[in-house]
């Protein structure tokens, strides 16, 4: 390690120190790589500026309540961002609820349990997830998931688990398969290889020597994993499901499939409901240019990406944070 | 602290629980690619290739998406490439241990996880509306900023992989960056940095949410960037929506096809990067 940093450093002091000798090619060179650079920068910035100078409008006619308004009504023109919102944080709740168990016991098998020949086909294939797009998850989900659900799923739930007070008012309505829970699970799936991935690199950075040390006073594989593995990546892993959390809050066409789109608040995971994303994808073709309607799916826009950026950055600074040291 | 029998007992099950897991999740790729392939594969013919999209009943194909997605993913590459290359470049050469490249490089990051769907609107605000009119300009450029990003993550950490004594050794006989940088550090990791071209080829091919707001789809022969153009995406979201059967068979056939070309591209970069290490 100290030897590459070393060499980072005589590399970075070399590119300093060396001065084109009256070539007009190479600051011209250097001009474009620092101004791609910055242009990444500027680019995040002008998104941001323009999702919000798109939404200030409805944000203006609706003022701050627009946030947590639970009114959405395209006919006589009130719009609030409240069911989206909730939508939203839910449905990427239940998917990181969902992956979270299935993220830690599969990472503990692709590093402890699985036999080395294994270990590589089997976390592809799993990286794999990760590559179907978004639209295909939405049509297994509404052609394939969203029946089985309705058909076997929510009977017996709702037979056993709605008459309980409080917990039971979760669980209520028709059994129609699209709806919250679907899309909470749909989401888990579709989050598990980023979290999985993840896990795998942190598990795979604890050092042999503190496992050996476990191993050695008697600790049992599980052991390990949990009291020493884990413990050691903590940070890390947090960061990970920030990562997951972040992906399924702003997943747009597999949720438009299964979550059933309506824009009214309910208490029940079965029901029907709506995330800033699917909203956005949903109402968008009928909502003219300079009408409120736009411009309320441009603000609700604009807090999906003050949402996502949060959690996101979050995610890389606790990721990078424990990488690091 | 629990006996030793009842220690090794949780142990087995924890292995068990987990090894059903990733079962799970095998199980779970191996229904989505059945199904695609059980309801794609009947609705595939030679009419999906040949003819255009028609009304239903009528025995259309999806040769517009087709043609329309492959020009929007070319001039999304086209843009996109270049850009990601050199702001990667910067990021591993240049910019390497400085504030500003932490802050280029934490930017990318959330541009890599960023909601695309915001990107489709930021590009229909930007391009859209100001230019009064759908276009496969605007999806193309929508799709090359998803590219940007995967091109400058994959050329980062592929340029960190090439040797610094390879650097040194050019600059050593008087290279000017330039001719170091494009003859022999790009030329060392010149299959790293096409990987990172295919894992962003897939993910533009796949992506539906951008093109929603940018280049809306076109029932229509259309090979014209300045007007709506159709896409593969975007002509499976309106058909599986759709309550005809037909339209719903061609939806599961493109879907077959885009899934295939994307597994395809990701399996093939990971070939490549496999043997690179």
């Amino acid at each position: 390690m100290a030897a590459s940093i070393s060499g980072t450093e005589a590399n970075t002091a070399l590119i300093a120190a060396h001065k084109p000798t009256g070539r007009i090619s190479d600051p011209i060179f250097v001009g474009l790589l620092w101004a791609s650079g910055i242009f990444v920068l500027v680019l995040l910035g002008f998104i941001i500026a323009m999702l919000f100078e798109g939404g200030l409008p409805a944000l203006r006619e609706f003022g701050i309540s627009f946030v947590w308004s639970t009114m959405w009504n395209p006919v006589t023109e009130r719009f609030g961002a409240g069911v989206m919102v909730y939508g939203t944080v839910l449905s990427a709740v239940i998917a990181v609820i969902v992956a979270l168990p299935l993220s830690f016991g599969i990472a503990f098998f692709l590093t402890e349990i699985a036999p080395g020949r294994l270990r590589r086909p089997i976390g592809v294939a799993i990286q794999l997830l990760a590559a179907i797009p978004s639209i295909i998850y939405g049509m297994w989900g509404f052609f394939v998931v969203v029946p089985l659900i309705a058909a076997y799923v929510q009977p017996p739930l709702i037979e056993w688990l709605g008459p309980i007070p409080l917990i039971g008012a979760l669980f209520q309505g028709p059994p129609l398969g699209a709806g919250m829970l679907t899309a909470g699970l749909i989401l888990a799936l579709m989050i598990l290889p980023f979290i999985t991935a993840m896990f795998v690199e942190v598990l795979e950075s604890v050092p042999p020597m503190l496992k050996e040390s476990a191993y050695g006073v008697g600790a049992t594989t599980y052991e390990v994993y949990r009291n020493v593995s884990v413990p050691y990546g903590r940070t890390a892993m947090v960061g990970a499901v920030m990562l997951g959390l972040g992906r399924a809050l702003g997943e747009t066409m597999a949720v438009t499939f299964v979550i059933g789109n309506a824009t009214r608040m309910s208490a029940s995971l079965f029901a029907p409901g709506a995330t800033i994303a699917s909203t956005i994808a949903n109402e968008f073709p009928e909502a003219s240019i300079g009408s409120l309607k736009l411009q309320a799916l441009l603000q609700l826009g604009f807090i999906l990406f003050v949402i996502s950026f949060i959690v996101l950055a979050l995610s890389r600074l606790l990721v990078r944070s424990k990488l690091k040291s | 602290m629990a006996s030793l029998a009842r220690r090794r007992t949780t142990d087995l099950v924890v292995k068990a629980v987990s090894t059903g897991f990733a079962a799970l999740s095998i199980v779970l790729l191996a229904w989505i690619l059945w199904t695609l392939l059980s309801r794609g594969l009947p609705a595939l013919g030679p009419h999906v290739f040949t003819r255009i999209t028609a009304p239903p009943g009528a025995g259309g194909g999806l040769l517009n998406a087709i043609v329309g997605s492959l020009i929007q993913i070319v001039v999304a590459l086209v843009i996109g490439t270049p850009i990601g290359l050199m702001c990667g470049t910067f990021l591993a050469e240049n910019g390497r241990g400085t504030q500003i490249a932490n802050v280029v490089r934490f930017v990318n990051d959330v541009l890599l996880s960023a909601p695309s769907i915001l990107i489709g609107l930021f590009v229909y605000q930007l391009l859209v509306v100001p230019f009064g009119g759908f276009s496969g300009w605007a999806g193309s450029i929508a799709l090359a900023i998803l590219v940007i990003p995967v091109v400058v993550r994959t050329t980062e950490d592929m340029l960190n992989l090439v040797p610094i004594g390879l650097r040194e050794a050019a600059f050593a006989l008087g290279a000017p960056q330039w001719k170091v940088v494009t003859f022999v550090t790009w030329r060392a990791a010149r299959a790293g940095l096409v990987t990172g071209i295919l894992l962003a080829l897939a993910r533009a091919a796949g992506e539906t949410a951008p093109l929603l707001f940018t280049s809306l789809g076109n029932n229509g022969w259309s090979i014209n960037l300045g007007a709506p153009m159709a896409s593969l995406p975007i002509a499976i979201y309106q058909y599986a929506a759709s309550p005809f059967e037909d339209w719903v068979a061609l939806a599961w056939a493109g879907a077959l096809i885009i899934t295939v070309g994307v597994l395809t591209l990701n399996v093939l970069s990971r070939l490549i990067l496999a043997k690179m290490k």
